[in-house]
């Protein structure tokens, strides 16, 4: 059983888990999905890519990033059969760019790989971060680039 | 004063004349007051008439003097701010008579106080903004004292601009959280763009909230050198944001291909031209740019009674803020026995906690004074601040609450802290924890507005103070189009408005909207995350439920797989829940704040959301003080954040 005291300006309840259990009545305005202000997920409403989305880290801005930014957009809109069948030469770019710089981007099968399957699932990705888009945009305060394993 | 002058002018002649009136009837006796008054009407003398004539006399030379004592003194201040004003303009016109053809060198660097002193006379007033104008007046005399030749502005600027460049397009000052994540935002939005960071610290830009917390939980000895920090799920990383390879170096900026991003460590901005768009560094080098975003941040407040105590009590006395601070403090901590806090807030309640933490081994005492009723207690209500006092206390910390520093003293070695109420505290050393003094030194030069309020520079609610310049970070005092004029000092919000200065730097023309978030973890199990206005003066609302043993932040990041609170929302998507295997066990709290949400009140709106031992729930009290509704039932709006489960 739920209940409340007042310690003078404040009040404080106390609830169990079942008087939680029937579902909220509280009205939440419903959001607007073109909203300019808004933080946007790795896509952008008009289709191109957020390059400052959090979720990128640092790999649009760091010493690779134009390289990343080239083959990421060749593969997003890519229109092959094999998606991104024709951006081989841009990723190797990429590679041979991110192999100078091993602290920045560690050269691990993963590391690149996760690249690969974050393109490669583009409809999963872009769903993750919209749905849960007011969370994807937490502003990053790590550089992922930085995690040693 | 010169309402005063006016007035003494007025008065003068008619004391005169009522003196010499005076004078003349003490003379005679018999004195009638009908003959005196209708020659003075509008003077009314305070003393009384006729035998007060020599009172009359000495009060009338008592103004005379006041007033002429005034005039000189306004007419001295007037003329010395004439000359700094004078003195100031030779300099700046001394500094660019190195990039300009000088006119004139007659000057040798010995005579050099001979031509200021000369400038200050010649120089005109209203000269035109210190920039490119040969003026005559700048009698050439050498302005970087280094300089021991004549200067030749050829070869000269030429070695400058392979040195440093003399122009970046974007300048972030400052190099902390905000300027780090508006070169992020920069470079991400502008392909090839070429950014300069200037900063006066020796480092390149690091995070802070490792330094009062999880920097002081490392096994590793050599923690002070690395700056490398465990997180609770094990992975390691330094508190630096990128590695030095990130960087380009300053000199390569213009050439790079595709731009990048420099630090200029150890250099101070000391002068900002807005209408010449450069600024000028403690070396007399001069940056232009096209955008400018100041994030100088703030330096640490300290107490009155501190700075007056005396040499002996400052080098006992930490301020603490940067990686110099923090490493100090190590040390220091290490060889003493006893050391106490000054403050009951964020850095103050964790530095004691982690040092607390400390004492267990080495058995220093941790004491911490602070002048509310208990730790937070500006942030936390009442109830929930003496709980978190009792847990302050837990982890090994000696807690003087209500506590008002009267005097320090330095004796034996040891520092005495004499409290108002009569108690007297010894300890070997003082972390003072007091506030942030924002750092607006920039805003006389550039001409910027800084708020009265909340200190810092005000800005729109872009974040735009003039029309190239933006302020990010701690420094920024800007305008919430939600929750109103604001400052705030977390490291989120650095990287929230730095974010956002960065996209607006770029073109993007956006306020500032996305809520920034904050944290404080007080121990491993007390651990909070907050939004929006957060201040115990407001009436708040606590929704509550017992808390189990996985409700702590330790579970809370090791679930998540992440060491920074604010980042494990975004890699949050890309984690499977992790399945716990057997129910924790639950762990009795024997008070009743294991964990809720605490909503704060302002006319009935909800403009901050505590989630007190509750967490990855961020997304939900941002929408519900992004929505600003009156909610008639708040119980309601705690169901939407499902305390009761992980």
């Amino acid at each position: 059983m739920s209940y409340c005291k007042q310690e003078g300006k404040d009040r404080v309840i106390f609830v169990t888990k079942e008087d939680h259990e029937a579902p909220s009545n509280a009205e939440l305005v419903a959001d607007d999905p073109n909203d300019p202000y808004e933080e946007h997920g790795l896509i952008l409403p008009n289709g191109d890519i957020n390059w400052n989305c959090p979720c990128l880290g640092g790999m649009a801005s760091g010493p690779c990033g134009s390289q990343f930014k080239e083959a990421f957009s060749c593969f997003h809109y890519s229109t092959e059969e094999v998606k991104g069948s024709e951006c081989i030469d841009h990723f190797r770019n990429m590679q041979e760019c991110m192999q100078k710089f091993p602290e920045l981007y560690p050269q691990e099968d993963e590391k690149e790989s996760s690249n690969q399957p974050e393109a490669s699932s583009g409809s999963d990705s872009v769903a993750a971060p919209t749905e849960s888009s007011a969370s994807a945009q937490e502003s990053d305060s790590v550089p992922d680039n930085q995690d040693a394993s | 004063m010169l309402k005063c002058r006016t007035v003494c002018k007025k008065i003068a002649p008619l004391a005169r004349a009522s003196s010499t009136l005076c004078r003349q009837n003490v003379r005679r006796t018999g004195m009638k007051h009908g003959r005196i008054l209708p020659h003075v009407p509008a003077v009314n003398m305070a003393t009384g008439p006729a035998g007060a004539s020599r009172q009359n006399q000495f009060y009338v030379l008592l103004v005379g003097a006041t007033c002429l004592g005034g005039t000189i003194y306004t007419y001295q201040t007037v003329t010395g701010a004439q000359k700094r004003y004078d003195e100031r303009f030779a300099v700046l016109h001394q500094a660019t008579s190195e990039e300009i053809a000088p006119s004139t060198q007659t000057e040798s660097p010995a005579a050099e106080a001979i031509g200021t002193a000369e400038a200050v006379s010649q120089s005109e007033p209203q000269a035109a903004p210190a920039a490119e104008e040969p003026s005559p007046l700048s009698t050439g005399a050498e302005a970087a004292p280094s300089e021991t030749t004549e200067p030749l502005p050829g070869p000269d600027s030429a070695l400058a601009s392979l040195k440093l460049p003399s122009h970046a397009p974007y300048l972030l000052i400052g190099g902390g959280t905000a300027s780090f994540a508006a070169a992020r935002s920069i470079r991400a939005r502008d392909p090839g763009a070429r950014v300069l960071i200037v900063t006066d610290e020796p480092d390149l830009p690091y995070m802070r909230p490792p330094l009062s917390k999880e920097l002081w939980f490392a096994d590793d000895p050599a923690v002070t050198d690395t700056l490398r920090f465990k997180q609770w799920n094990g992975k390691e990383r330094s508190i630096y944001f990128q590695p030095p390879s990130f960087y380009i170096s300053p000199e390569e900026l213009s050439s790079a291909e595709n731009g990048g991003v420099a630090v200029f460590t150890g250099r101070k901005v000391v002068h900002m031209d807005v209408r010449g768009n450069k600024v000028q560094l403690d070396d007399n080098t001069e940056i232009s740019y096209d955008k400018c975003l100041i994030a100088t941040g703030g330096v640490p407040r300290n107490l009155q009674v501190l700075e007056r105590a005396g040499e002996e009590v400052l080098n006992k006395t930490t301020l603490f803020r940067k990686i110099e601070d923090f490493r100090s403090l190590d040390k220091v901590s290490r060889n003493i026995k006893s050391i106490a806090v000054i403050g009951g807030g964020f850095l103050g309640s964790e530095l004691s906690c982690a040092l607390g933490r400390r004492s267990q081994d080495s058995g220093l005492e941790v004491i911490q004074m602070f002048p509310e009723k208990g730790n937070m207690g500006k942030v936390l209500p009442e109830y929930l601040s003496n709980w978190t006092t009792d847990k302050v206390k837990k982890e090994g910390v000696k807690v003087i609450s209500e506590a008002l520093v009267k005097s320090v003293t330095c004796k034996d070695d040891q520092l005495e802290i004499q409290l108002k109420d009569g108690r007297l505290v010894k300890t070997d050393h003082i972390v003072a924890a007091v506030g942030l003094e924002p750092n607006v030194d920039l805003a006389k030069s550039a001409g910027l507005e800084v708020d009265s309020d909340f200190g810092g520079f005000r800005v729109n609610a872009e974040l735009q103070a003039r029309s190239n310049i933006w302020v990010a970070g701690d420094a920024a005092c800007f305008y919430d189009i939600r929750l109103g004029r604001r400052r705030v000092e977390h490291h989120d919000h650095a990287v929230v408005s730095g974010r956002l200065a960065g996209e607006n730097m770029t073109g993007a023309n956006k306020p500032y909207w996305h809520q920034s978030m904050f944290w404080s973890d007080l121990g491993p199990d007390v651990g909070y995350e907050a939004i929006g206005i957060v201040d115990s003066s407001l009436p708040t609302v606590g929704v509550f439920a017992k808390a189990t043993a996985k409700d702590t932040p330790k579970a809370a990041t090791e679930q998540s797989g992440t060491g920074i609170r604010s980042e494990s929302e975004t890699e949050e998507v890309a984690l499977s829940p992790v399945a716990s295997t057997t129910p924790a066990p639950a762990v009795t709290h024997k008070d009743d704040y294991g964990k809720g949400v605490i909503f704060y009140l302002r006319d009935k709106v909800v403009v901050g959301i505590i989630l007190w031992n509750v967490f990855n729930r961020m997304p939900i009290a941002r929408k519900i003080i992004k929505d600003g509704e009156e909610h008639t039932d708040l119980n309601e709006v705690a169901k939407l954040f499902n305390i009761h489960e992980d």
